[in-house]
């Protein structure tokens, strides 16, 4: 038994079509994973199977040696593995707070209480507080999701999944849709991720990737292509034929 | 032997009604993607209309049914235009509101102007009749809405299948924008799906007069009736509302033959039982 | 108002107020007040479900009548005092809305919104058939209620039936107010803005919204019996369409999401019916249709919202 989510074998097909195809994957504590692969490669129907909205047809996922294929969406999350979107979901007509503190009131299991105010618990105001600050969100809680500026809504999108506590956190396209005048804040923030917290991040700029990531699988086609360091993933021809070829990283 | 013929009969000429007058329903929802509540109004507007045509001008039938269903088409075209195609963009609940509205309009327009009774649609002697059949008869008005009912199908199909209109509608029910970005003028779609739609239900309103009479409450009475159809047999296809439609005319007809006094019951919790194991529909399609 | 909601008691002082003011102001309209003061409860159990949850329903009237005939039945057969009475109505309105819920929130958009209607018919056609129990179409008749609590008789003025509406529908008011700022409307109102979102945060959607629908039921069920309980009749008429589509008007009207919408709604559109429908009840029909749309085209934020429309209207010229 090992810690962290081990992948064995998946595989996922759709009418005939391969989506995944023998995919093996370990996210240790602490892991920095970077997929990658052109589009329809089958990153998101991957992520979609870690995270219960697929149901794989053959293959293991265990999560610290427990399978947690009888698991359902919502008891994944709660079991330890949490997952950003690509397009950001948010409670957009509730504060920046009231996102935080609905998803700790769920890791608490208190989300059915009905007579206190949902902001009289101490413990986990103090908490939203310093999940803000690590966000440099701070100034923003009052405020309507609605009202932030698009990266900003990603920083409340990663702080609001961190509430949950996860050990595997599975970020979908962390800087998609946000101008590249903000994307450091995306990158800060995923470089302060907590140590002990496992990580794949699923993403197309490659800059980003090359910065946060120390293991790169490359998929394709449903199949892992090969994976390695980013300085082997950089030099290995294949895969600058395939994917890199087209969109050279400086 | 009889009893059940008696059901195939009724149950496919309900059936067949269902469809000529949800047929716009479904193929709207898949194509505007907007709940339209007031469509039964369309049918009743029909009967309405050659109601008075025939008990206060005196017309036949026949002429008055189509007059009836132009001026259905006469209202509906203006509808589209001023208030459906701003409906469009709201969401689900704005769209019910914003239709019942509408209905509530109709309603209170027909109160108006003709009372809350029945409004007779007379058949001429000639449809009165019975068809003999050697070994039983049948209502003439049966066989005839049920030939009637296969002549739109067909129609329909013909439309759909063989005709740039038709090419042009199945490209907007699978992607409206993409339909918009190859030329397709999907405003003028909208309209003339519209107003067939509303056509159609005024021609099922007509012929179903003896099955669903025609009166002020008429869209409210049996909205629930059409939803049903599109419910089960999905958005915008015509095929898919047909086989709905048939089969649940053939249901309710069994069940008020069956267990007349239950018959209502028992066909809703069929239909709910149906969904709940479905819930997108007899085909999985969006609902 | 929201601001008014943090000022400790504030709400509750001003409703107590609006209570004896409507009290004292409308001596012989009293029964009139008690049915808009029913109808506010009402319409809270539709914003707790779809107001609050997000759920779209145009079947709520299933909830109320079960309710009213439940209280009545209870009236008639076991016992005629009040308050178990009440218990009743809520206990059916409840297992009704959570037995139908297990299967109309599986369903989302025009399939839910329709099967809602559905359950009304079938609730009202089985009352329908059932003559023998329910009265059928004559309604349910002979229900006569013992004192509230035994010491307050209801009189034919409607003071004792005003009172006791009164302060149940001010009861359930705080409860709901106390609701919606506690993680449970908090959670609802999250489910209302992205499912997807509290999947993706470990929440069972489902359930929650089953719990939704079963609270929402348990007050609509609270309103029917009240309503079987004031008037002593209970037709087929509260399983009706009308009733169900009149209340998400009036709460539309008011505004959704709020409560205080809830009541705004229905003293505008009870007090307009009011004046308009003994005048022309036919009129009162176009009334409402035009109403409606009026409402959906221009201020589709209720009339609550009224105030910042003029304001954006006023800065748009």
């Amino acid at each position: 038994m090992s810690a962290g989510l081990q992948v064995r074998g998946l595989q996922k097909s759709f009418g005939g079509i391969i989506v995944a195809d023998d995919i093996n994957v370990d996210l240790a504590p602490g892991a920095r994973v970077a997929l990658i692969g052109p589009n329809g490669a089958g990153k998101t129907t991957f992520s979609s199977l870690i995270t219960g909205k697929l149901t794989p047809n053959a293959g293991e996922i265990t999560l610290d040696g427990q399978d947690i294929r009888p698991l359902g969406e919502a008891d994944r999350v709660k079991a330890g593995i949490a997952k950003t979107f690509q397009i950001t979901t948010l409670f957009r007509d509730l504060t920046v707070r009231d996102n935080l503190r609905l998803a700790a009131q769920e890791r608490d299991g208190r989300a059915r209480a009905w007579f206190k105010r949902a902001d009289s618990w101490a413990e986990v105001e103090r908490e939203i507080d310093a999940q803000l600050a690590a966000f440099r969100l701070e100034a923003l809680g009052d405020k309507r999701v609605s009202d932030l500026a698009y990266g900003q809504q990603r920083l409340v999108e990663m702080a609001m999944t961190l509430m949950l506590k996860p050990r595997v956190l599975i970020l979908d396209e962390p800087a998609a849709g946000v101008p590249s005048s903000d994307s450091h804040l995306i990158t800060d923030a995923i470089e302060r991720l907590p140590d002990d917290l496992a990580v794949l991040i699923i993403e197309h700029d490659m800059k980003l990737v090359f910065r946060v990531a120390r293991s790169i699988i490359v998929l394709v086609n449903g199949r892992i292509l090969t994976q390695g360091a980013p300085n082997e993933i950089a030099a290995d021809e294949r895969v600058r034929d395939l994917y890199l070829g087209a969109r050279h990283h400086d | 032997m009889s009893l059940f013929l008696n059901i195939l009969i009724d149950g496919v000429a309900y059936g067949m009604i269902l469809f000529m007058i949800s047929v716009g329903l479904s193929v709207t929802m898949g194509l505007m993607r907007v709940i339209n509540l007031a469509h039964g109004g369309f049918a009743m507007v029909g009967g309405v209309v050659a109601h008075v045509l025939m008990s206060e001008a005196g017309i036949g039938y026949v002429p008055a049914a189509l007059l009836g269903i132009v001026a259905t088409v006469a209202l509906a075209w203006p509808l589209e235009r001023l208030i459906y195609r701003r409906i469009y963009g709201f969401g689900d609940l704005q769209q019910v509101l914003a239709t019942i509205g509408l209905t509530f309009l109709m309603i209170a327009t027909v109160n108006r102007l003709q009372g809350s009774s029945l409004l007779a649609l007379p058949l001429p002697t000639v449809l009165a009749q019975s068809v003999d059949l050697g070994f039983r008869t049948l209502p003439l008005h049966r066989v005839i809405v049920i030939g009637v009912g296969a002549v739109v199908i067909v129609g329909l199909w013909l439309l759909i299948e063989r005709t740039r209109f038709g090419i042009k509608l199945r490209a907007a029910v699978d992607n409206r924008a993409t339909a918009g970005a190859i030329g397709i003028n999907t405003g003028l779609i909208y309209t003339a799906t519209f107003c067939l739609g509303a056509g159609l239900a005024a021609l099922g309103g007509i012929l179903g007069a003896e099955m669903l009479p025609i009166e002020a409450y008429y869209p409210l009475r049996y909205m629930v009736l059409f939803l049903v159809v599109v419910a089960v047999g999905g958005m915008g296809s015509i095929g898919r509302s047909f086989l709905a439609a048939l089969g649940l005319g053939l249901i309710e007809t069994a069940s008020r033959y069956l267990v007349p006094e239950f018959g209502t019951i028992f066909y809703f919790a069929c239909i709910i039982l149906f969904l709940a194991l479905r819930p997108k529909g007899l085909w999985g399609r969006l609902a | 108002m929201t601001r008014l909601m943090r000022i400790p008691f504030a709400v509750e002082a001003l409703l107590i107020a609006l209570l004896v003011i409507a009290f004292f102001a409308f001596p012989y309209n009293l029964a009139f007040v008690t049915r808009i003061l029913i109808m506010v409860l009402f319409v809270l159990s539709i914003d707790l479900v779809l107001g609050f949850a997000g759920i779209a329903t145009l079947g709520q009237a299933a909830l109320y009548g079960t309710g009213a005939y439940a209280a009545g039945l209870f009236a008639v057969h076991v016992t005629a005092a009040p308050l178990p009475g009440l218990l009743i109505g809520m206990v059916a309105g409840a297992a009704l809305a959570f037995l139908s819920g297990l299967v109309l929130l599986r369903t989302k958009g025009l399939t839910l919104i329709m099967l809602t209607i559905a359950v009304a018919q079938i609730c009202q056609e089985v009352a329908n058939k059932a003559r023998d129990v329910t009265g059928g179409a004559d309604g349910l008749r002979g229900i006569r209620m013992e004192p509230v609590l035994g010491l307050f008789e209801f009189d034919f003025i409607g003071i004792t039936a005003y009172w006791y509406v009164a302060i149940v529908v001010f009861i359930v008011f705080l409860a709901l107010k106390r609701l919606a700022a506690a993680p449970l409307g908090l959670s609802l109102r999250g489910i209302h803005e992205s499912p997807e979102r509290m999947l993706a945060i470990g929440a069972p959607v489902y359930r929650r919204q089953v719990l939704a629908y079963t609270l929402g039921g348990g007050i609509a069920g609270i309103a029917g019996a009240l309503a079987a309980q004031v008037t002593q009749l209970v037709s087929l008429e509260v399983y009706s369409f009308t009733l169900s589509a009149e209340a998400l008007i009036m709460l539309i009207l008011g505004g959704t999401g709020r409560l205080w919408g809830a009541i705004v709604g229905v003293v505008l559109f009870m007090t307009v019916h009011h004046v308009a429908a003994s005048a022309d009840p036919y009129n009162w029909l176009f009334f409402i249709g035009f109403m409606v749309l009026g409402v959906v085209f221009f201020l589709p934020g209720g009339m609550i919202r009224l105030p910042q429309a003029l304001l954006r209207l006023g800065r748009q010229r």
